[in-house]
Order: structure tokens, then sequence, then C-alpha cells
């Protein structure tokens, strides 16, 4: 093992240690090497993950069965009414559909959706085969919205054409599809629509309740526990909220061009970045009533919550992080809620982070601090081990990974059992912080993380520490 | 929560609705794992990769790694060619393996790459292997890929040096969990037969915590000894839909007799294993611990079989696990009321019609190619006392309030499955302790008060 590079040739570019003085640029943006065990997802992934917690369309899953079959309730997206998106649907797709085409089939599986069910939408997601066979989905799809009056939306997610990113982008254009006209009459109160939350373990609920609290309306939440109708009437908000930056920027956007409907960027993961969220909405509401209440809701929520933080402040003092997270947004609310609680990041990574995100987390985090683009397992376990992280944050890929190495694990992606956003988030997330950094099991092994290993010098050393 | 399944029954020929199967690419995946400082590759998207990978964590807990030659539109418009023997190159320099076995997607296979040529011209470090299987999505299921993936373990490595056959004998497992391999083991060393048994994923996919990360761990077949399959005196290949592949491929090529057993679920397929392999060998005798054992879950069948006699169940699950489990829920006097596979294949319902007549079940329906939508259905005309499958019958046991014994793969949402066997005596003592826990806990939630009691 020590006499392969820990890191190839071609990704030096891409691994960073945080200096300072000098101008650092991190490769990122780019198509992985070929043959890393890279730990990202496909376009068709992007646009699943995005649109599926629309809880009463009915997501047709066009291919072959594994891509329906891994995303099955892929997230932990709650619903207040409809559940049908929990179901899987799919064509299957044969040999001789990809043979002869697999317009046929598409064709009937929506028929044999329509003779059971009377769904308002059906998504249809293209996935790698179906983009070289060359089906029509468009075609297919504008035919069966006229034949049952309903709307048929394509989703161009063949998962080859592009990264996950391009599948957020697939999903936001099925969404836009899906978005009615803008209704001209004035409302006399402020009503937001609320991008990137997708209701996981019902936090959208969360952030809902607190807007409510202040005098906000939330118009609809794209996508958490949104419901068809709700999406088609997202033009009728006075501002756009964007938590999760990665996927909905671009919804945001376009909103902004087709119904002139401002955005602003919020993230309600951490005390600190959930009340500033909070403020900065209500001043934007232009509405002495709300800016007042949010101020007195924001000062009484931060007290109750420090007072609970406090227990598990002092049992995480010290304590380092390596953060690999699919976005640079999440990557950098994590760096700042785990500084709230006395954690430094000594290692910060994503899948998919842009360029000025990753100048925010080099002005966020420590000289000497880690900093990955794509990283695959060989790199997180050398800089696990060089760094002695007690944590690692990750998604389910990395979890035993970190486990072997005696490191403690959070997950912040789809497995997440409780909200971890707003202010009961935060305290979720510093009791699980600890449940996990300090529960007795790490006792048993022997040395615990990065010293169980002998170091060995010929392991690479980082060149690039001038960038 | 997910009760929306209506009662209503209708054919459907092109919409599958919550699968009971997943790709190939992910068995073939799976199988290549057993083999000793094996990394699977897969030759298309990152999706699919990514996608397999975060499966197989999920079920065995366990660090699963995997490359990709991550196709962009570029590798679908000129080929994967490059991507590939870039992507071996890169592999061999940064993780060094002994062997990769490449696994197909349903894009490579469209496209239409040619592995053989794609392999044969790519600069590979000279003691190392490269070998692979064609694993179309659109083909088959899961079961498919680890068959095919086994089967290459033969056609490219297995040879013949010797004139005379060795005593060895091949056991190809069948895909089980890496429990049931260890298990399996255990019962050739009791018997004291030599054996290669492969795939193998023991001590690679449940490997002990060591306190640092092995991207190879101990466990799985070597190549030395896939090379030694060509001379073994036979095979013993459990499950047909999961093994027979590879040893018809040993029967052709080094003409090595195949004996193709069902998968030892059960006290009777158990005693089917074990009798055969001693036929083998000429040996007449049991060990006196498997005579033991076998006599401790025969006591435990007969101390508790009036809690499962006469109970209806549901099956549904991989065609080989199904077929066995199948044959046990018979012998344990229980009615096996639905059996579903999302594998395709005529032979399973063969198999298993033949099970019910055999036993004069006249009410139980077997279906092949079928999803978890139509057993829901199924069950909702009619009901059953237990479901027996993996983590996805969890949806139709809390609709229909029906406990749930988790076999099979994958297993999502609970532990012990690929430290503890299910083949073998213990295996079907495990088993019955499952099945018949599940039943009383569910009688002790929902009897009356007066019938509660301390004993059952």
């Amino acid at each position: 093992m020590s006499k392969n590079p820990i890191i190839l040739e071609e990704r030096k570019s891409f691994v960073l240690s945080n200096q300072k003085k000098q101008e650092s640029i991190i490769d990122c943006e780019k198509d992985s090497v070929s043959g890393a065990v890279s730990q990202r997802a496909c376009v068709y992934c992007g646009a699943r993950v995005v649109l599926n917690p629309v809880t009463d369309a009915i997501h047709l899953i066009h291919g072959p069965i594994g891509c329906a079959s891994y995303t099955w309730d892929i997230r932990g997206s709650l619903s207040s009414d409809n559940e049908n998106y929990r179901n899987s649907y799919s064509t299957d797709l044969r040999e001789e559909d990809i043979i002869f085409g697999g317009e046929k089939r598409l064709e009937a599986a929506i028929d044999e959706i329509m003779e059971s069910k009377s769904p308002k939408v059906i998504f249809v997601y293209a996935t790698c085969v179906v983009g070289v066979i060359g089906d029509d989905l468009k075609a297919i799809s504008k035919k069966k919205s006229q034949e049952y009056n309903i709307k048929v939306i394509p989703v161009q997610s063949s998962g080859f054409a592009g990264n996950k990113k391009d599948g957020y982008k697939a999903a936001c254009h099925a969404l836009l599809e899906l978005m009615g006209p803008k209704e001209e009459k004035e409302k006399d109160y402020f009503e937001i629509n609320y991008l990137g939350d997708f209701n996981l373990a019902g936090e959208a609920w969360i952030i809902r309740n607190y807007l409510s609290e202040i005098g906000v309306k939330v118009n609809v939440t794209v996508t958490g526990d949104a419901t068809c109708e709700a999406i088609e009437k997202a033009g009728n908000a006075h501002l756009n909220m964007v938590q999760c930056a990665g996927s909905m920027t671009y919804l945001a956007k376009q909103m902004q061009l087709k119904y002139n409907i401002p955005f602003e960027q919020v993230s309600f993961f951490g005390v600190t970045d959930t009340a500033k969220s909070l403020e900065k909405i209500a001043l934007l509401s232009g509405d002495k009533k709300i800016i007042e209440r949010a101020q007195n809701f924001v000062r009484e929520q931060v007290e109750t919550a420090n007072i609970e933080l406090k227990k598990y402040l002092e049992r995480l003092k010290g304590k380092k992080v390596a953060i690999y997270v699919g976005g640079g947004f999440k990557a950098i609310s994590l760096i700042k809620q785990f500084e709230d609680m006395g954690i430094r990041s000594v290692v910060v990574g994503t899948q998919t982070g842009k360029e000025e995100e990753y100048k925010k987390i080099k002005e966020l985090t420590e000289e000497g601090t880690i900093i990955l683009d794509d990283t695959n397992p060989s790199e997180l376990e050398y800089f696990l081990r060089k760094t002695k992280a007690d944590i690692l944050v990750g998604g389910v890929k990395e979890r035993p990974l970190a486990h072997k190495l005696g490191v403690a694990f959070i997950d912040h992606n789809h497995e997440r059992k409780h909200p971890l956003c707003g202010f009961v988030g935060a305290v979720n997330f510093a009791k699980e912080v600890d449940l996990t950094v300090n529960s007795p099991v790490w006792s048993f092994i022997e040395k615990k993380g990065g010293e169980a290993y002998v170091y060995e010098e010929e392991f690479y050393t980082l060149e690039r520490q001038s960038l | 929560m997910l009760n929306y399944t209506t009662k209503e029954i209708k054919e459907r020929s092109a919409l599958v609705v919550n699968p009971a199967k997943t790709c190939q690419p992910i068995g073939a995946m799976y199988a290549a794992l057993g083999i000793n400082k094996c990394l699977p590759h897969s030759h298309g998207s990152q999706g699919c990769c990514s996608y397999h990978r975060m499966h197989l964590t999920r079920h065995f807990r366990d660090p699963i790694v995997a490359s990709t030659s991550s196709f962009t539109e570029g590798a679908c418009v000129f080929g994967g060619k490059s991507n590939l023997s870039k992507g071996l190159e890169t592999v061999f320099e940064l993780y060094n393996p002994d062997i990769v076995a490449v696994n197909t997607t349903c894009l490579s296979e469209t496209i239409g790459d040619d592995l053989t040529e794609i392999i044969k011209s790519t600069n590979l470090p000279e003691d190392k292997v490269v070998i692979y299987a064609n694993t179309p999505s659109y083909v088959g299921s899961h079961v498919t890929g680890f068959s095919n993936m086994t089967k290459a373990m033969v056609s490219h490595l297995a040879k013949k040096e010797r004139d005379v056959p060795s005593n060895t004998i091949n056991i190809i497992p069948g895909y089980v969990e890496p429990s049931d391999m260890g298990e399996i083991r255990r019962m050739l060393k009791l018997l004291d037969i030599p054996s290669i048994m492969f795939p193998d994923t023991s001590g690679v996919v449940n490997a002990p915590n060591k306190g640092k990360y092995e991207m190879y761990p101990e466990g799985g077949v070597t190549i030395e000894e896939l090379k030694a399959t060509g001379d073994s005196k036979a095979t013993v290949a459990l499950g047909s839909f999961s093994s027979k592949e590879a040893a018809y491929e040993l029967e052709k090529r080094f003409d090595i007799p195949p004996h193709i057993l069902k998968l030892p679920i059960g006290i009777k397929a158990t005693d089917e294993f074990l009798m055969s392999l001693l036929s083998l060998t000429g040996d007449v005798f049991i060990p006196e611990e498997l005579e033991i054992e076998r006599g401790q879950l025969l006591d435990v069948m007969i101390d508790v079989h009036h809690h499962y006699h006469g109970k209806k169940v549901a099956l549904f699950g991989d065609p080989d696990i199904m077929i066995a489990l199948t044959e046990f829920v018979i012998d344990l006097g229980m009615i096996p009321k639905y059996v579903i596979t999302g594998t395709p294949g005529k032979e399973f319902e063969r198999t298993i019609k033949g099970m019910f007549e055999k036993a004069d079940l006249k009410e139980c329906v077997v279906k092949a190619e079928a999803d978890l939508m139509t057993l829901h259905q199924l069950i909702k005309n009619e009901s059953v006392d237990l479901l027996i499958g993996n983590t996805y019958g969890k949806y139709i046991a809390r609709a229909e309030d029906i406990p749930l014994v988790r076999v099979g793969f994958p297993i999502l949402d609970r532990v012990g499955h690929s430290y503890f066997p299910t083949v073998g005596y213990k295996g079907a003592l495990r088993l019955i302790e499952k099945i018949s826990t599940a039943i009383l806990d569910k009688y002790d939630e929902t009897c009356p008060e007066e019938d509660f009691e301390l004993v059952m």
C-alpha cells in the first residue's frame, strides 16, 4: 500500500492545504478521473432527490429496474398527506425494449398507471440507456398529457449527461414546467417560497412554524411535502428563500426571470445561521411588525437553545471534525455550526462544490485545514489519520470507513433520523455529535483513529501547500 | 403509510411498482468482492457504481469499494474504451489490487463496448489480472449478475494442470450472506473435505474491526485457488439461479461433473447437501458435531411446532433462497400462501408448483418476475400470518399489520444477517427462532388480557 501514491498526480490540484498568506485556487467543477473511487452519483440521482418529495405526483422511472430500485424511498422526506411518492414506479426495460426502443413500453406503463390511479402529474425520468436509445420522452409526454388531460412531464436526467448538479437542473426544468402563471391580484400579507428543503425528518415543517411565528406565510416548499397544486402556484410569492443552494439557485434565478420574484440565500443549520436567516427574511418583508416579532422570537429561541447546547459544549470542546458532503453550501454551514460547538474543522471536502464556495471554506477554516474536491476513500482515510480527526461528517458510503478507523460518524445526508435544522435541530445536532463521539464503544479500539498506524514517511506530503 | 395499494388486481405488462429485484451489476459487484484482493470496477456512469456501493454498504455496514469508468457524454459518442483503459491504469496505480473484476452496465452494453478487446489493448502490470462479465441491467436481475461474474471467474481463470483430478471439490455457495459462506465452509471442514469455495465474501464484507481501514480484508477466494478449480474432481453448485452457470462452465471446459443442489436452507436441504458431499467422497459417516446440531434442531422443531404449524406465510426474494425457504416452511407445517420473486424464470414457478403439489397445497400462489405491489394486493385479498423477505417488506408489513422476518437481500434496517447464517442446521435453528419469535411477539402484543400468559 505504501508504495502507491495516496493522491494521484491528476488529483493533486483538487487537494489543498489552507495557507492564508497565499492566493489559493482549488480545482473543482470538473469530471472525475476514470478509475478513481469517486463518491459522486449521476444526473438521474440529482433529479430524483430533488423531485421525489413531491408527494402526490407519480414518479415513473423509465429505464432498467436498478435506477428505480436504488432510489425507492430515497430520502426520509415526510408528507402531511399523500404518500404516493414513497412507492417506486418503473418501466423495467428489458432487452427487446433496448433493441426496438422503449417508447411503447413507456406509453403502456402510463396507461397502466391511469387504469388504477388518477394522478394530476406524472414525472417521467430518463435514465442512461433511454438517452442512448433515444426514446422521445418529450413527444410521448405531450401525447399522454393530451390523452388523459393531466400533466406528464419529462425529466431529462440521463445519468451520463453531466453530474449530479445537472440532475438538479433537470429537476428545476421539470418544476418550471409544472408552475402555472402568476395571479394578478395583490396580497396584503408577506408570502415567500421556501426552496431547497426536502422535509427530511420534518425539517421544512419546523421552518414553516418559525416563519409563521413571525408572521411570514410560506406559499410552497420546494420540494419537501409539496403537492403538485402548490407548486403550480409558486409564481405568486413575494420572495424566494433558498436553503439548498446547490440544487435550487438555478430555479430561483429562472423564477426571477419568469415571475420577477427576487431570491435570497438562507441557512437554517446552526443557531447563528438560523437567527440571521430569520432576521434577514423579516427585514426583507419591510413590515415593522414582522421585524419586531422576528427579533423577539429569535432572542427567545437563541436563549433557550443556548441553555440546551451548553449541556453538550463541555463534552465536545476541542474535538476535531472532518467534513465530506455533497455541496459547498452545506459544508460552509457545518463549519460554522461546529465552530459554535468549539469543534475545529480539520478536513473539509465536497462532491460538487463551486469555486466561490471553496473560497469561503478557505476563509472560514484555519491554517493547515485540508480542503478536498471529489475525494475518494483512500484520500479520506489518509487525511483522517493525518489530522487525527475525531468525527467524520458524510454520507452513507463514508460511515463504515470512519467506523473502521475508530472515528465517530455523523450522517448529514439522506439518512438523518431527526431534524437537524433550526434551533431545535442545532440542539439535536450537538446531541448527536455527543452521542457518537463520546460513546464508550471507541474505548474498545485499542488505539483510536490515526494512531493505529505507524506513520509511513513515504506517504504523500502536500506539495501544493503554496496554492 | 404506503397504504395506497388497492385490492383489485389488474394485469400489468409494462409497469413495475415496488420492485422485488434490482439490476445485474450489483450482483456482479458482490460476487467480485468474494475474490481476495479484488477491486470491482463498474464500466459505465458514476451513478451506477455509486448506487451499488451505497446499497451494499447499507446492507453489510462495511466499506464497499469499487471503481468506475465515469462515463460522460463523450464516452457515449466515442465508446468507453479510453475510460476503461485509463480507469484500469489508474486503479492499479492507486489502489494496487491483485485483480480487477469489471462489470458492464446498461450504458456500456448498449453502446457496444468490446471488453475483451479493450482489456487486451490496455497496458496492465504483468502480475495483475483483469476479469470481466457482461451484465446488462435490462436482462435478468441482480441474481443473474452474480451468476455471470461467478461464471467469469471460471472462464477467465480456471485451468487444468493435472492429468488426474485432485481430491478437491469446488463449492459455489450462491448469492448468500458472508455468514452463510462461512457456515458452508465450517461444514466442509467438519466433513474434512478439501474444497475451493467461490466466491467467498466472508471476512471481506463482514470484516472485523481492527481500528484501521483495510481496502482488501483477508477473506475471499484467491486467484491461485480459482485457477485450481479446473483440477477439482467435482463441483457442487448451491442454488441453480446463481450458481449453475459456473458449474456448467467447469464441466464444459474441464469435464468436471456438476452437482446442482438447493441452497442448504432448512433441515431437508441441509441433509441433501451433506449426503451429496459424502457420496462424492465415498464416506458414510456424518461427523458427530453435525449429528448433534441436527438433533438439537429437530428437538426445537418438535418443542415449538404448534406455534407455527398451519400458519400462512408470504415469501418474497431471490429465487434460490425462496425455493429452499418454501421447502423449509412446508416442512415446518406452514402454508406458503404466496411465493414471489422479481427475477424472471419459469423454472422458479415450476419448482415451487411442484412443491405445492407434493404437499397437497391447493390455494397457494407462485409468481416469478412479480413486484411487491402484486404481493401486497394478494395479501389484501387474503391475508397471511407472517411475511418473510427483505427490508422492503416492511412497507407491506406495516400497512397490513403482519410480522416480518427479514431474510434475503437487501436488509437495510437490521443487523446480524452478515454474522449469523441462515444455511445449515444452525441456520435452520436461527430461522425457527425468528419465525417463532415473530409470531409470538405479535400474539403477545395483540391477544386479549385473559390469554396473556407467562409461559407459551
